[in-house]
Order: structure tokens, then C-alpha cells, then sequence
């Protein structure tokens, strides 16, 4: 058995259930029978990374005691198993999103870099003095920053769609923001600080209608609901592997293949090229011209037992019962007095984004760690959204595939402490 | 709870609700803004330093109850002193909430045992920063030329 078919037949058959065996998905989280400060540990923070099933774990560690070395490069036998098994996790991500061809699928170490390849790739060549990148206000700073880079190089002008106070995107006023000037839509699609989920086909079609390429930064929306590229007809789709209860440092870029094509290299180094001379160097074909160098071969292949994991679930049954839980966490947070919600759009995924007013979140945050409750206090990287609402922060209790009725009474239990040492 | 409770103190809890010389005080010859980029809380000190000597101290910002505090009293605590008073004070402190004990030379007692109240903050390593933000950017503030810190 091959280390990456191991998490396959690891995993138990959860075809014909409609509804997620939620202690059964508790008992592959090894991390979930540990204390914190004496007490049970409530994780409540996915949205920031999720915690990884024993088959991530087993795939990776099977990585290294089985089948390492390095890939692409050896003719012999291990090298030959670990392409195999790197190339077949790429074949993973590509049927996970639905993408048409499995080169259209770039390793990249996560979200943040694939933002950044197609800024300073795309971006570099295609955007020029004039051109407009339109962005939204509830942006990651991963999905700003490296736009204004490429605005800061190329001369390119930045244009913010805003939010309604509900945190809703507000797609009327986003669509008078775009024009024949518009280079690049990059949003989010599903907002980590509010939750909210963008409209992603619209945003598109209109997009497109005014000549643009849309990127969209699925790090959070990916792991909420199923992503058809295809049937988007996105350009850009930007996954992380961490928050897909993956390994960390890892994630994937797709991006059409024309688009690809038609980029020159992010890196330069070893794999991206066919043949290097100081005369001329020609650059490898997609995907691997861009990932020069090593990649993160275990991470990777653990990022392909993740979607196989998370697959197996349902990401449909995943979602159904994180919507569950964020629909109780909202109805037993009403019982807290001076709560105030943020972001609470009809359409958002299973993070509960608040203020207990008069405190702090970090001095929130400290209190429900000391009841074993993990929880992000502070800007959620998103200050532009934290402005919008004239705050600096909030404390965000984000709820996974492994997160139960109990952990939202613990965190409400630990919320009632704060008040009483708050007042 | 008992940790908590060393940490959220009766006067850390009130020095964050009411924080003591809240604004800028008139005649500021010195200032310096200071951020912690890991939760956003920003502040900004101001001071009238003259003839050496702390004359008058302000602060604004936003944040959590212990940086508040911390700000709150080390305000208090700084109004007459030197320059090098404060930072013999500064290391003291430094060493009192991070939990490690280099500091050395004379301190003053007194205004070391009303920051005592913060010696909870120890327990919780993460919040360290919380309490020495208003610290750092006293230092930035008397250090002419430095105007702008950070904790990380």
C-alpha cells in the first residue's frame, strides 16, 4: 500500500448519511483529547487553521518512513514513488475544485503565495499605469498587500468594494466600481473575519463583462462549500492547505490554463526550468514553471489525503453541520448580555465574529483560554474591515467539521466568566 | 480563576476603565506612537521634558485592559522623573512582567511596588507585550530622533 492510498483505506464509508457522525469525525483529531489549562480543549479557531485528522498525520509521516525523495529528478525507485504519489495529490486538488486539466493546478506553501504569484506573474505583465484592481473591504491582508505592490510598481489604481453593516458584499455597488479600466477582481469568497459568503458567480459574470479576470481567494470559502472552477469559470482559485485540515505550508493555485501559459515565471530555480544555458534558459511547461525548487513533497501529498478526508465527510455535510452549530452558537450567545455580532449575512460561513462590550477581545480571549477555549481576539489580518466598523478587533470563535453543541456551551460558559470578572 | 484574578486585578481593571492622564498634555515637547501589529492596539505618548525631568506625561490609544493599565499607571508613576530614572524603572518593570531578573542599579521602590499589581501578567507570556507597549514608546518618546515602535 502506497502512503497515499493509506488515508484512502483508512477512511470509513460515509456515503448514505446525511448528517455528519460528528464523534466519530472527533475521534480522528488526535489533538481534540488533549487539556488546556486544566480543562477540555474547546477549539474554536479553524478559520485562523484547522487541526488535522490522523490520516493527514499517517499520510505524511508514511511520506518520510516509506516513500521520500526528492521528485521529478531521480530514475530511481523512491523517486519514482514520491512523484507518483506528489503528482497524484495535484490530481486530488484538481477533481476537488473541479479544475479541466490537472496542470492547472500550482503547489504553492498556501494561500498567501499563490495571491502573490499572480500579482507579481499576471500582474507584472498584464497590468499597467491606468488600470484599475478592484478589491473588496473585507479583504485578507494577503489579498490586499500584494495588489498593492503590484499597484505601487506598475501604477495601477486600487478601487475597494464595500459591505453593507451586515457584512453582505453589496453587489450593486461593486458593479459601479468596474469598467473597461478594471484589470483584475480579487475577493474573497468567503470573508475570514465576518464569514460572510461572497457571491461569487455574479461577482464573476460582471467581471467578466467589463473584460476582467477574477481571482478569488478560497481559503476560507473552500473549506465551507464545493468550488467548481469550471461551472464558475473563475480565473484565479486560491486554496490553502492548513485551514483544509492540511498540513501547514501547503496550498494550490489554479488558474486557467491559457492564463498560465501566457505568465512568465514567479521564481526562478531548479524544476521550472527545460534547459538552462547563460546564452537562454527555457522555462518548463505548466504547472512546474512555477515551482522552482523543492516543493514541500510530504505537505503536499498531506494536502492530498486532506481533500480526500474532507471529501469522504462531504463537504456538504461539513457545511450543514457547521451551520448548525453556528445557528445554536447564535442562539445561545443572545444570552450573554452586551454582545454585539459582527457580520451576520444571510448567506456566511460558520464563524461567529463578536465584541462583549467594554472588553478588550485580547483580555476576552485570555479569560477563555483559561477555560481551555481557543479562540482568535484581535484584527483577523482584515483591518480594512475592522476600520469599517470602527473597531480594532473582535473576538472570533470559528467552528470546524469537529465542533459540537458542547464546545458552543463552553464557550458560552466562558463567556459568562468574563462578565462576572468584568462586570 | 485565581490566575485571572492575579492578572485582572481591582486597579488594573480600574486603571483600564478610567484611564489616568488620558490626552496630550499642553506644552508636549516629545512623543512617540507605538503599535503592537499582532492585535492592532496602538498608542501614542506625549511628554513635557524639561531640564531633564519629566514634567508632564500624557497617552492616547486603544486597547486591552492590561495595556491600558500599564499605560495608565506608568504615566502616573513618571511625573518628576529623569530620564535615566525612568529607565532603570523600565528594566525593572521589563524584568517584573516578563519573569526574568537581569536588571540591575537602584530603582525606585515605591514606584516599583505600585507596578506590582502587574507581576500577574507573567503567567500569561502572550500578553507580555500588552504591558510593556506603553514602555517602549515612553523610551522612543525620551530617545530624540526615535519616534515610532512596535513590539515585534
Amino acid at each position: 500500500m502506497t502512503a497515499a492510498t493509506q488515508a484512502d483505506t483508512a477512511q470509513r464509508n460515509w456515503q448514505g448519511r446525511n448528517s455528519l457522525d460528528v464523534e466519530r469525525v472527533r475521534a480522528d483529531f488526535p489533538i481534540l483529547a488533549r487539556e488546556v489549562n486544566g480543562k477540555p480543549l474547546t477549539f474554536l479557531d479553524s478559520a485562523a487553521s484547522a487541526q488535522k485528522p490522523r490520516q493527514v498525520i499517517d499520510t505524511v509521516r508514511g511520506v518520510y518512513e516509506t516513500e521520500y525523495a526528492n521528485i521529478h529528478r531521480g530514475v530511481y525507485f523512491l523517486s519514482e514513488r514520491a512523484t507518483a504519489n506528489f503528482e497524484a495529490a495535484r490530481g486530488k486538488v484538481q477533481r476537488f475544485l473541479n479544475a479541466a486539466d490537472v496542470s492547472e493546478i500550482v503547489f504553492t506553501r498556501g494561500g498567501t503565495e499563490s495571491i502573490n504569484l499572480v500579482a507579481s506573474s499576471w500582474g507584472g505583465r498584464f497590468v499597467k499605469e491606468g488600470d484599475e484592481i478592484v478589491l473588496s473591504i473585507m479583504e485578507h491582508h494577503s489579498n490586499i498587500v500584494p495588489w498593492q505592490l503590484l499597484a505601487e510598481r506598475t501604477g495601477a489604481v486600487i478601487k475597494v468594494a464595500p459591505i453593507a453593516d451586515d457584512g453582505s458584499f453589496l453587489l450593486d455597488e461593486y458593479e459601479k466600481l468596474l469598467s473597461p479600466r478594471t484589470k483584475i477582481v480579487a475577493v474573497t469568497h468567503a470573508s475570514n473575519a465576518l464569514g460572510t459568503i461572497t457571491p461569487v458567480k455574479e461577482i464573476i459574470r460582471l467581471a467578466h463583462a467589463q473584460g476582467a479576470k477574477v481571482l478569488l481567494d478560497g481559503c476560507q470559502g473552500a473549506v465551507h462549500a464545493p468550488v467548481d472552477v469550471q461551472d464558475l469559470d473563475v480565473d484565479f482559485y486560491v486554496i490553502t492547505g492548513h485551514k483544509l485540515y492540511g498540513p501547514s505550508g501547503t496550498g494550490a493555485l489554479y488558474g486557467k490554463k491559457d492564463l498560465l501559459d501566457a505568465m512568465p515565471p514567479y521564481q526562478g530555480g531548479g524544476e521550472m526550468i527545460l534547459r538552462v544555458s547563460f546564452d537562454k534558459t527555457e522555462y518548463n511547461v505548466v504547472p512546474h514553471k512555477f515551482e522552482a525548487g523543492t516543493p514541500n513533497i510530504a505537505g503536499s501529498i498531506g494536502l492530498g489525503a486532506a481533500i480526500d478526508y474532507v471529501s469522504e465527510l462531504g463537504i456538504d455535510r461539513i457545511a450543514a453541520h457547521e451551520a448548525e452549530i453556528l445557528a445554536y452558537a447564535y442562539e445561545r450567545i443572545a444570552e450573554i448580555d452586551n454582545i454585539t455580532l459582527y457580520g451576520t449575512a444571510p448567506e456566511k460561513a460558520s464563524i461567529l465574529s463578536f465584541q462583549v462590550e467594554g472588553v478588550h477581545p485580547h483580555d476576552v480571549g485570555t479569560v477563555l483560554d483559561q477555560e481551555g477555549v481557543a479562540v482568535r481576539a484581535g484584527h483577523h489580518c482584515a483591518q480594512p474591515v475592522m476600520d469599517r466598523f470602527g473597531i480594532t478587533g473582535t473576538t472570533r470563535a470559528s467552528f470546524g467539521a469537529y465542533n459540537t453543541h458542547a464546545d458552543v456551551d463552553r464557550l458560552v460558559a466562558a463567556l459568562a466568566k468574563v462578565r462576572e470578572l468584568f462586570g | 480563576m485565581s490566575e485571572l484574578r492575579e492578572l485582572y486585578q481591582e486597579m488594573i481593571l480600574d486603571h483600564g476603565r478610567e484611564p489616568r492622564n488620558f490626552g496630550r498634555p499642553e506644552g508636549a515637547n516629545r512623543e512617540a506612537h507605538g503599535d503592537n501589529p499582532l492585535c492592532g492596539d496602538q498608542i501614542d505618548i506625549y511628554v513635557r521634558f524639561e531640564d531633564g525631568v519629566v514634567k508632564d506625561v500624557g497617552f492616547e490609544g486603544r486597547g486591552c485592559a492590561i495595556s491600558q493599565a500599564s499605560a495608565s499607571m506608568m504615566t502616573e508613576i513618571l511625573m518628576g522623573k529623569t530620564e535615566g530614572e525612568f529607565k532603570a524603572l523600565f528594566d525593572s518593570f521589563h524584568d517584573l512582567v516578563a519573569g526574568s531578573d537581569a536588571a540591575a542599579g537602584a530603582v525606585d521602590e515605591d514606584a516599583l511596588d505600585k507596578l506590582m499589581v502587574l507581576a500577574g501578567v507573567r503567567q500569561f507570556p502572550m500578553r507580555v507585550k500588552c504591558a510593556t507597549l506603553a514602555w517602549h514608546t515612553m523610551n522612543a518618546a525620551l530617545d530624540e530622533g526615535g519616534d515610532h515602535v512596535t513590539t515585534e
